[in-house]
């Protein structure tokens, strides 16, 4: 099988917000980014990939099985990490293991024990002392020792400082390396994107804008700026946001699109260039 | 070998990893039949997706550098430096071409152009 993860056509309809017709496909061995504006469908996408939340509409795979119907079997070969820790407070880390070991019949204590010393964990603490990152890498910790195929991690990175941001990274590019492993992440930091995701999913307002390799997407757009005075009727058409000040201006254009505009100032766009640009136009129509 | 990212180069990361690789196989750095580094690791050394290092070892393969051989690496091949050498005698032809075509313009004879030559290739063996 070399799909982990398919979703194909989700939807969810809530009183005040829609999430429309999303697909996208997750290979073995890759990380993906899961990118969009706050209260775009990211965490409403990964509990439905979870059956967190009933699906109004669609259809979703791990690793080849049916998130509902083959619910137990898909969650064993599953790891799971939220912004905030899921165990209890109260708990020492050895209860946690404990408690968590017992669903998974290739639960490895050994491996759980090193990791806890790779993280620099002591399993005599409470979850509630440890710090942000501590317990995001327990959260880790747990997913490895039972050797999970995919692993879903929710905003992990926000409220980390960046030595603890970069330590993820290299622990998910650690995990990917054999080609065995794959990792969706949700994020609006996308700085952490930039370099080490192999693809990206950008939902805004609950459609999906793109999915597909991270460069491909990161290629598509260019930002071109210039004098006011440059600011053609035809640029406004093709732009996909147009930032105007006294000075001059900013927008984002499609690659394919710069011949036209090849006399004004083009650079290479950043994802978070393309988020904001996009987003924008969003707001715009709203 | 040595293998440094820039960020701000504003040249692809693809492209940084291909151009490294051919000046390693140009030096002699990199033999014939030794491996590049595994694909994945240095994705993962780099911290830079697995997909961009699968680009630039691709595209090495295709320009006929290097060979994948699934599940063992990718090797350097033997014609790797013939080729590299023979692209840029290449390269030397366009530029000289394109000096002749400006000596034209400027109606420089041929003897002057050959001592404008001499002259900057003394001036690099000075350097």
């Amino acid at each position: 099988m070399n799909n982990y993860l398919e979703v194909k056509n989700l939807s969810k309809s809530f009183d005040n917000f829609r999430l429309h017709d999303i697909s996208f496909t997750l290979p073995k061995g890759y990380i993906m980014g899961l990118i969009g504006p706050n209260g775009s469908g990211k965490t409403t996408t990964i509990k439905l990939i979870l059956n967190m939340l009933k699906r109004t509409e669609g259809e979703v795979k791990i690793l080849g099985l049916d998130n509902i119907a083959d619910e137990q079997a898909a969650k064993k070969s599953l790891g799971v990490v939220f912004d905030s820790n899921y165990f209890s407070d109260d708990w020492k880390v050895s209860q946690v293991e404990k408690s968590v070991s017992v669903f998974y019949e290739n639960w490895n204590t050994q491996r759980f024990s090193e990791l806890l010393d790779k993280f620099h964990i002591s399993p005599a603490k409470k979850v509630k002392e440890l710090s942000k990152g501590m317990q995001m890498k327990l959260m880790i910790a747990c997913a490895f020792s039972y050797d999970a195929k995919l692993l879903i991690l929710d905003e992990p990175t926000s409220g980390l400082d960046p030595v603890s941001r970069d330590e993820l990274l290299h622990i998910l590019s650690e995990y990917i390396e054999d080609g065995e492993h794959s990792v969706l992440f949700s994020t609006h930091i996308t700085g952490d994107l930039e370099r080490a995701a192999d693809y990206i999913t950008y939902i805004s307002y609950g459609e999906l804008f793109f999915s597909g390799g991270k460069d491909e997407f990161v290629d598509s757009f260019r930002i071109v700026k210039g004098g006011r005075e440059e600011l053609s009727d035809d640029l406004g058409k093709k732009a996909f946001g147009i930032r105007d000040f006294a000075t001059g201006f900013e927008a984002l254009i499609k690659t394919e699109d710069i011949k036209l505009f090849a006399h004004l100032n083009v650079e290479p766009a950043t994802i978070d260039d393309i988020v904001v640009f996009t987003s924008k136009r969003g707001e715009q129509y709203e | 070998m040595k293998l440094i990212i820039s960020n701000i180069s504003g040249i692809p990361i693809y492209e940084q990893i291909k151009q490294q690789v051919k000046s390693a196989i140009m030096s002699g750095e990199l033999h014939a039949d030794e491996t590049l580094p595994s694909l994945r690791t240095l994705a993962k050394d780099l911290k830079i997706s697995v997909l961009t290092v699968t680009r630039a070892y691709t595209e090495l393969e295709e320009e006929g550098f290097v060979k994948n051989i699934q599940g063992r690496g990718c090797f350097v091949l033997s014609r790797g430096s013939e080729l590299l050498k023979e692209q840029l005698v290449c390269k030397i032809e366009n530029s000289l071409s394109e000096a002749i075509n400006a000596a034209r313009v400027a109606e420089l004879s041929g003897e002057e152009l050959h001592r404008l030559l001499d002259i900057l290739m003394e001036e690099k063996t000075d350097e």
